[in-house]
């Protein structure tokens, strides 16, 4: 018989953020990544809980790769980023023998994984959780959400691009929200623009979430894109550029 | 508890149930029992549909966002420019499906008939099939575990009545999970001329494209090549190139050196683009002159090459 999961790998964390898309692309692990050393340089402690576990982007975001996971007394050890454990992180892709090893897994497996990753992860005392997720409204969202739900996730931010098709992913995703039960902090419209570095102009990009009603409560809309001749943080070990905190984390 | 993961050996193998990364799945009894051991009798049943169906294309990528969808509509709009040419574009992104807003048919509905069910036609020799048709609105979310998402891909290649078709391309989810395995299974027997894989120019998309190159050699699947999608944007204003999204590693360019498999091409980032996925037009018709037309127009020229070949391939074999 299954045990329950133990209360304390997650007793000492005081918040959980999911960020969420239904479309892939728009910059989920970005953002998480950005939202983590954000809040690390507000002096929170941020743990990264990346279930993504097809497509694991957190360890290359932070230059973490090849970093290996030990245990101890209380299950799995995050990878620290640094002495002072100001971030940790978890990942499938601390896991693998080689990086190009490809999880090619049923729902059945990734939902058992990712169960321990909630419950056998000894985190410690954290001010956040950063919880990355894949694409899409399917096990690794559902397993995740029941797995999270005694500890009653802070919310979701949910991500998109101004592509109509993005748009569509997003209306999508806030439908599973609802129907999970997991409150919706805002939204985060990425790659909002871009400006050519050469000449200065903006052209025109699309337009799709203009229509954004105002139920799908605030919006947070990250200006243009970096200018090339800065690393962007999908560039491995980049530090993260300044960003204002979401208006709906609590400071 | 396990300290690395192993692949699940399949529901269908000798290991089914028994094998050490078995432990701990919720199928493991159900597997250890043989009841994965028959055969589906639906991989027959697909393998006689799809004998109406000259070629079949997965369009594949182990990372999201790097326009799947766009490529396999385009690669839909370009091959049927040839009226002569019957083209069937399938979307088994069943969380989400773009290719109706892509194609210009968001609000179509499927209709059934005593063959089947009925593709939506954008031209008379392009009909389209997508679980988004089969939604009443844009908010409704298909929240479905593996199995049930496995039974819907059956049923789009059992059940839709295709016809008769040159070309059938498969537009796919991101990753390497349920969908993927599925299709690759459920055709097993009807054979898959080969996938063409995208990705965009950046280290965080290689690396999980390296994953789907590794899957498709895995499980067999011929690789037509790969696509570097938003490689390079020119302004259109002043015409010169910048670089969104580096290719810090050496791009798709080195990656398919050091795998050995063909670079089809690259596609620059065109404005255009996004902006006609979003109206559900053709790039090519707003935009014919773009470069990026004429780097699609070419990558499709190599992908009907690489159809035709393993066609005469085949037929050699035959007769011989």
């Amino acid at each position: 018989m299954e045990a329950a999961a133990e209360p304390g790998n997650l007793a000492g964390i005081r918040h959980i953020i999911l960020v969420l898309s239904g479309k892939g692309g728009v910059g989920k692990s970005t953002i998480s990544t950005e939202l983590a050393l954000a809040l690390r340089h507000a002096g929170k402690k941020v743990g990264i809980l990346d279930v993504d576990l097809c497509g694991p982007s957190i360890p290359r975001m932070f230059g973490a790769q090849g970093r290996a996971v030990h245990q101890c007394d209380r299950g799995w050890a995050p990878v620290f980023l640094d002495r002072e454990q100001s971030i940790s992180l978890m990942s499938v892709g601390f896991l693998l023998e080689k990086p190009d090893e490809a999880v090619v897994w049923r729902g059945p497996k990734k939902n058992a994984l990712i169960k321990q990753f909630v419950s056998d992860v000894a985190w410690g005392e954290l001010d956040y959780l950063v919880v990355d997720t894949p694409p899409g409204t399917s096990d690794e969202h559902m397993a995740t959400i029941e797995a999270l739900r005694p500890y009653q996730p802070l919310g979701a931010l949910v991500v998109t691009t101004p592509q109509a098709v993005s748009v569509g992913d997003v209306r999508r995703e806030l439908t599973f929200c609802r129907k999970t039960g997991v409150r919706v902090m805002g939204v985060v419209e990425n790659m909002s623009g871009f400006t050519c570095p050469h000449c200065t102009v903006s052209p025109g990009g699309c337009r799709g979430t203009e229509a954004a009603p105002d139920r799908w409560g605030p919006w947070v809309a990250l200006g243009s894109l970096p200018s090339p001749r800065s690393a962007p943080a999908s560039s491995p070990g980049a530090a993260g550029r300044s960003w204002p905190g979401s208006p709906g984390c609590p400071s | 508890m396990e300290e690395v993961p192993h692949d699940c050996p399949g529901a269908d193998s000798a290991q089914a149930g028994r094998g050490a990364s078995c432990q701990g799945c919720p199928n493991q009894r159900l597997c250890a029992s043989g009841a994965g051991a028959t055969p589906d009798p639906a991989i027959e049943e697909i393998k006689e549909k799809m004998k109406t169906v000259k070629h079949k294309i997965l369009v594949l990528s182990g990372k999201g966002g790097v326009g799947k969808s766009t490529f396999s509509a385009h690669l839909a709009h370009g091959l049927a420019e040839d009226e002569n040419t019957q083209i069937a574009l399938l979307d088994i992104d069943i969380c989400g499906p773009s290719i109706p807003k892509i194609m210009g048919l968001e609000g179509e509905q499927v209709h059934q008939s005593g063959s089947g069910w009925s593709p939506v036609y954008v031209e008379d020799n392009l009909g389209v099939m997508s679980v988004g048709f089969l939604l009443s609105s844009p908010d409704d979310a298909v929240i479905w575990r593996g199995p049930k998402k496995n039974g819907m891909i059956k049923q789009f290649l059992r059940d839709v009545d295709w016809g008769e078709v040159d070309y059938l391309i498969v537009d796919t989810p991101p990753g390497t999970s349920d969908e993927h395995l599925s299709v690759v299974q459920y055709l097993a027997a009807a054979r898959i001329d080969g996938a063409v894989i995208i990705t965009t120019p950046q280290e965080v998309s290689l690396q999980d494209v390296r994953k789907e190159i590794n899957f498709c050699r895995k499980v067999k699947l011929p690789i037509i090549g790969v696509v570097e999608n938003m490689s390079g944007f020119i302004c259109p204003k002043c015409k010169k190139e910048s670089q969104i999204f580096p290719p810090t590693t050496g791009g798709a360019e080195l990656m398919c050196q050091d795998l050995e498999v063909p670079l089809l091409g690259r596609v620059p980032l065109d404005p255009l683009i996004g902006k006609n996925c979003d109206k559900g037009q053709s790039f090519f018709i707003d935009a014919p002159d773009s470069p990026a037309t004429l780097a699609y127009r070419s990558i499709i020229q190599r992908i009907q090459e690489f159809c035709d070949l393993r066609q005469s391939e085949e037929e050699n074999l035959i007769n011989s």
